[in-house]
């Protein structure tokens, strides 16, 4: 972690400030060393009778400092110097596109995507053959998409509406707890059960949503953070209903038109005399939950053009303009929440039927704090970049799970995956820093004057919460 | 009775920990408007710093005197806190200033999430527990069997917060530092016009805000004697709760409502089910905020164009 202590202000541009620039150095070795000492310089470990002993970590602790103050060196020698000196030139207006990428990109890339994302099993079988195949597909495939389509989910009530929510992941535990326990129970199956959690998600966004609706911004989010939270511990403790802590297993699967993907002789195998293979319901899975995203993203896309869409964006820009148009703004509220939740309800029912196992461990403010970063990352309100910051984010973790080389590097004992959330929650304050506005800066506006284009996501207001 | 009376030390004793973490929550919502959503995680990082200069003094200098090992404790505890959470409001919160209303609670939980994981790579994951650092107790009512006891720790607790908290009223009441917080909280712009150095104001306020979260991490040290890197989360939701409840950015409301969470807490799990006492004050929390947003000591916010 780096300290900006002076080269914020004025930073001398045209030559290189030797003197100012090791002041700034040794001050910030000096923080980093004072803020990596007791933790990275002592290690507390159990020893063999069980008490708490003290070692130390000097190489490490010494080998960090000097790591940052280098890195700060580099930085103020090359990126801080050329900023500065970006800076000091004058600022020409905006040179006419001759050739619009963004336009190109935004009619060819949606197809494109879509046509990709349709094919993805497909070249995965034939590049990795029907063994290898599994963990792509149901790894990158399926993880993605379920992540991409409770980002699009969360981006309704966020982006859309304005309103932060950060219990979102209580709507994805309703569906998932709805799915396993009906069809355990009732032995429904999971085409009956997957609206059905939907609706009963949705039941609980509003009526979560109804007692919130007068909050606004950092209470609302904490609200919604103590709603998620509450479900999350009636869960834990409702021991007879959800069997607490060790969850619920043995959860039926999905069937192809009720045809069980199994080895059995009316399995999904036998009855297409094909030969016994994992890969097919993997494959039909991530066909599922791919309908289930383009669902959401083809709703939300409608939904922006009718009264009520364009009522959620009118509340985010000027809730009190909207409410002195004679716009309900409880209604408007609460349609945005059950829209969220029923999404997610959808995603949690296909969690619980994908996974066959369900425990409250997946539904922890983690995970919630791991949606909403995805929709803010993205850009909030841009579908696109809501998908592309899950890719990067989902897609990353799992490449940070699958890469060996690290593992030369720093020895066997290095596990790159628990360095994941410490990536994961320094990308939040950096992105914030340095693209808060996400990594798509566009936006399409739904109403428009004379042309359709696109607009600087500046231009959006985020809502009052 | 007895019961009652034990409970309601207990309550206190929780409600002196929330109450000073509280502190940390109202102070920099009053004076930035913003949640400080790592603020839990700053605790908890205050008090393995606690855990590790405790285990230096005793085990490697071998100091007996536990009333000087605790004093040397508060002291490097709240020093290392406190350059922790100057570092953050530098490098996460400082620049945000001025950018949409959403981007500080974004970052902080960014910062939260950044600051138990970097306990959980460095320190590991597993429970860290020490040995009671303070013995013995007295009795003070004693009934049919049922002893009800005050222990030293206790004591200590509610004298140390005691103490820092007069300490911090009159830093903040009586000093030009606390005249200057108490004006940026009024209005930035203006206090700026007059002359307060307002991103140092802030930066101090940030400092006291981690050295009264490090003086709340060597008590939970002190009372509970186990910890892990994720025990920033809740205990920070509950100081969350104790100050909205208390009315955010009133100091003495942050204190009245950390003693009210902790005893909710200790007497929901006392009398009604120890299984759901964090719903309980979860459910506090959410109660309050759609009830009584403006707490018991806080003035209404009004809504402008």
């Amino acid at each position: 972690m780096s300290v900006s202590s002076h080269s914020d202000g004025a930073a001398p541009a045209r030559r290189f400030d030797a003197v100012h620039a090791l002041k700034d150095v040794g001050f910030t070795t000096l923080i980093a060393f004072g803020l990596l000492l007791p933790l990275v310089g002592f290690l507390t470990v159990t020893d063999v009778r069980n008490d708490l002993i003290l070692q130390t970590r000097f190489p490490l602790l010494f080998a960090l400092t000097a790591s940052i103050g280098i890195s700060r060196l580099v930085y103020l020698m090359s990126v801080s110097r050329w900023l500065a000196l970006r800076a000091e030139r004058p600022v020409v207006a905006a040179r006419p596109a001759r050739f619009d990428w963004s336009a190109i990109a935004a009619r060819w890339f949606i197809p494109f995507a879509i046509g990709f994302v349709i094919a993805y099993p497909v070249i995965v079988l034939l590049v990795k053959g029907r063994e290898g195949a599994v963990t792509w597909v149901d790894n990158f495939g399926i993880q993605i998409l379920i992540y991409v389509m409770l980002g699009w989910g969360l981006n309704i009530v966020v982006g859309l509406a304005g309103l932060l929510d950060l219990g979102y992941v209580a709507f994805y535990a309703v569906g998932a707890y709805s799915y396993a326990l009906l069809a355990k129970t009732f032995g429904l199956s999971f085409w009956i059960l997957l609206p059905l959690a939907g609706c009963l998600a949705s039941f609980w966004g509003l009526l979560l949503g109804f007692p919130v609706l007068r909050l606004r911004g950092d209470y609302l989010a904490i609200v919604t953070l103590a709603f998620g939270e509450i479900i999350r511990m009636v869960l834990i403790n409702w021991v007879d209903l959800t069997n607490g802590y060790a969850g619920i297993s043995t959860i039926p699967r999905p069937t192809f038109f009720s045809i069980p993907f199994n080895a059995n002789d009316d399995g999904f195998a036998a009855r297409f005399g094909l030969e016994f293979f994992p890969i097919y319901r993997t494959v039909f899975l991530y066909y599922v939950i791919l309908a289930l995203a383009l669902l959401t993203a083809f709703v939300t896309v409608r939904l922006r053009r009718l009264p009520v869409g364009r009522a959620w964006e009118a509340l985010r820009e000027d809730e009190i303009a909207c409410r002195s148009l004679g716009i309900n703004t409880t209604n408007t509220k609460l349609t945005a929440f059950a829209m969220g939740a029923m999404f997610a309800g959808f995603a949690g029912s296909f969690f619980a039927a994908r996974q066959g196992f369900i425990s409250p461990e997946s539904f922890t403010f983690l995970e919630s704090a791991t949606i909403l970063a995805i929709v803010v990352l993205g850009g909030m309100g841009s579908q696109i970049g809501v998908a592309i910051a899950a890719i990067v984010m989902i897609g990353g973790t799992e490449i940070l799970r699958q890469i060996d080389f690290l593992k030369q590097i720093f020895g066997q004992d290095f596990d790159p995956t628990q360095y994941r959330m410490l990536l994961f929650g320094l990308g939040m304050v950096l992105m914030m820093r340095w693209r808060p506005r996400g990594l798509i800066t566009r936006r399409a506006p739904s109403v428009f004057l004379k042309e359709r284009k696109s607009i600087a996501g500046d231009l959006v207001k985020q809502g009052h919460g | 009775m007895d019961y009652f009376v034990q409970q309601l030390i207990n309550g206190i004793t929780l409600g002196s920990i929330y109450g000073l973490i509280a502190i940390g929550y109202t102070m920099v919502y009053g004076i930035i408007g913003m949640v400080n959503f790592a603020h839990g995680d700053v605790f908890m990082v205050s008090a393995f710093i606690a855990l590790i200069a405790f285990l230096i003094l005793t085990t490697w200098l071998g100091i007996t005197s536990i009333a000087l090992a605790l004093f040397i404790v508060l002291l490097v505890s709240m020093l290392f806190t406190a350059l922790v959470n100057w570092t953050i409001e530098r490098v996460a919160y400082r620049p945000l200033r001025g950018s949409f209303r959403l981007a500080p609670l974004i970052s902080a939980i960014g910062m939260s999430i950044f600051l138990s994981n970097f306990v959980q790579v460095t320190q590991g994951p597993r429970n860290k527990s020490v040995p009671p650092m303070v013995r013995g107790d007295f009795t003070l009512l004693s009934s049919g069997g049922f002893n009800v006891a005050l222990s030293y720790k206790q004591l200590i607790i509610w004298g140390v917060t005691a103490a820092l908290l007069a300490v911090f009223w009159y830093l903040v009441a009586r000093t030009p530092l606390g005249r200057n917080m108490r004006a940026c909280e009024q209005d930035q712009k203006m206090a700026a016009l007059v002359g307060v150095d307002v991103d140092r104001t802030v930066a101090m306020t940030f400092v006291i805000a981690a050295a009264l979260a490090a003086i709340a991490g060597t008590m939970y040290l002190m009372n509970y004697g186990v910890l892990s890197f994720s025990d920033g989360f809740i205990p920070g939701v509950k100081a969350f709760t104790a100050a909205v409840l208390g009315g955010i950015g009133s100091l003495p409301g942050a204190v009245v409502g950390g003693l009210l969470v902790g005893l909710i807490e200790t007497l929901w799990s006392g009398y009604v089910s120890i299984d759901y006492k964090d719903v309980a004050a979860f459910s506090v929390l959410a109660i309050t905020l759609i009830f009584l947003p403006q707490g018991l000591f806080g003035r209404p916010d009004v809504e402008k164009v």
